[in-house]
């Protein structure tokens, strides 16, 4: 039996679409069936960011409207063994997909996957409550920034409001430069304020930018660091005990006397 | 003693004025309280305690901050009220008020 997993934020903006899009395909490169689905049904995106926009036949919508099989509506990701994708609708809205036929969907689907993985909308209206009915745990997607912070604090509410308890944060976008100067947030002073299990964190990288170019998600990258710590991320979610990346920039020489003077990092 | 943040000025970056202005506003967003509501609890408790004490109405303040749970484990909501009295009333000036409510 697989595990449903929703990647929220509340905030729009702060990379729910592009965590979506690499810890689906870091879980496939471990050799894990996975499904992601957009529902983020009108601004239909986890497509394009995974380079299947030419694929699409079939959406989200079309499924729970028996409209064809899930299957049918499933793209198989040629490159990654596992991996498949059921798009959002364009040309609908929100109200198109009620939470009781999502949660529906998910439980039929968990059954055939290691892993169901809902990319969630922005803001916690229709869309929000579609989203997250079939899941079971949520990582919720922040940045160190007030607005995206203020916003996970409410995202936590709610969830807890709607009984998922196992809720972990990724911290995305962290600017080493910044966070030394004392100009960023640290990933503890997040912490702090969330009172919220860590996942991961995922420094600011133009891989990314590079990466969704192609519509190839970073994870594919072995010198990318933010697709270190994606793929660091999936197997967390697999249970395996991986340390946090040290992002302090230091080499291990300089961090070694750093730590006999005392210096905090 | 943290040598090279003594030279960084670290009271001043702006993480901390993130972090501060963060906290103080969750506690808000996390009470779910309105401003209307803060106004009738400070009515009502000036309703009360005027019975008993004179109150300096202009330096009465009541807002909600946090705290230490009582096992310090974690920081809850708490109401704090600030309540100035200009004059305790004796007994009798209570019974009295009593007497001309019942009135």
């Amino acid at each position: 039996m697989g595990e449903v997993i929703v990647i929220t934020s509340g905030k729009g903006g702060v990379g729910k679409t592009t965590t979506s899009a690499n810890v689906g395909t870091a879980l496939s490169l471990i050799g894990k069936k996975v499904v992601l689905i957009d529902t983020d049904i009108g601004l239909r995106n986890l497509d394009v960011v995974l380079g299947l926009e030419n694929r699409i036949v079939y959406d989200v919508v079309d499924v729970v409207e028996k409209k064809c099989r899930p299957n049918q509506a499933m793209i198989k990701d040629k490159r990654f063994d596992g991996l498949y994708l059921i798009p959002a609708a364009q040309t609908r809205d929100k109200n198109a997909v009620t939470p009781e036929q999502m949660r529906e969907l998910c439980d039929s689907l968990k059954n055939e996957f290691d892993y169901v993985i809902i990319d969630c909308p922005a803001g916690i209206e229709q869309g929000f409550k579609n989203a997250i009915s079939g899941a079971s745990k949520a990582l919720v997607v922040t940045t160190p920034e007030v607005s995206a912070v203020r916003d996970a604090d409410r995202i936590i509410g709610l969830l807890e409001a709607n009984e998922i308890r196992d809720i972990k944060l990724i911290v995305n976008r962290l600017r080493v430069d910044m966070v030394k100067k004392g100009d960023m947030m640290n990933v503890d002073d997040i912490l702090d304020i969330l009172a919220v299990g860590l996942i991961g964190v995922v420094p600011d990288d133009e891989d990314i930018i590079t990466s969704t170019n192609r519509g190839e998600p970073a994870v594919t990258n072995e010198k990318s660091k933010a697709g270190a710590a994606y793929r660091n991320i999936a197997k967390r979610i697999t249970g395996e005990d991986v340390p946090i990346m040290d992002l302090s920039g230091d080499n291990a020489f300089v961090a070694a006397i750093k730590k006999i003077f005392g210096v905090k990092q | 003693m943290d040598f090279f943040g003594f030279f960084k000025g670290k009271k001043d970056s702006s993480k901390n004025a993130a972090k501060e202005r963060l906290q103080l506003v969750l506690i808000h967003d996390r009470a779910n309280v309105s401003p209307e509501f803060l106004e009738m609890l400070k009515g009502e408790i000036l309703e009360v305690l005027s019975r008993y004490v004179e109150i300096n109405h202009e330096e009465f303040d009541i807002r909600l901050t946090r705290a230490k749970s009582e096992d310090g484990s974690r920081e809850v909501p708490a109401l704090v009220a600030n309540i100035p009295i200009s004059k305790m009333k004796r007994p009798e000036d209570f019974s009295a008020d009593r007497q001309r409510e019942c009135i």
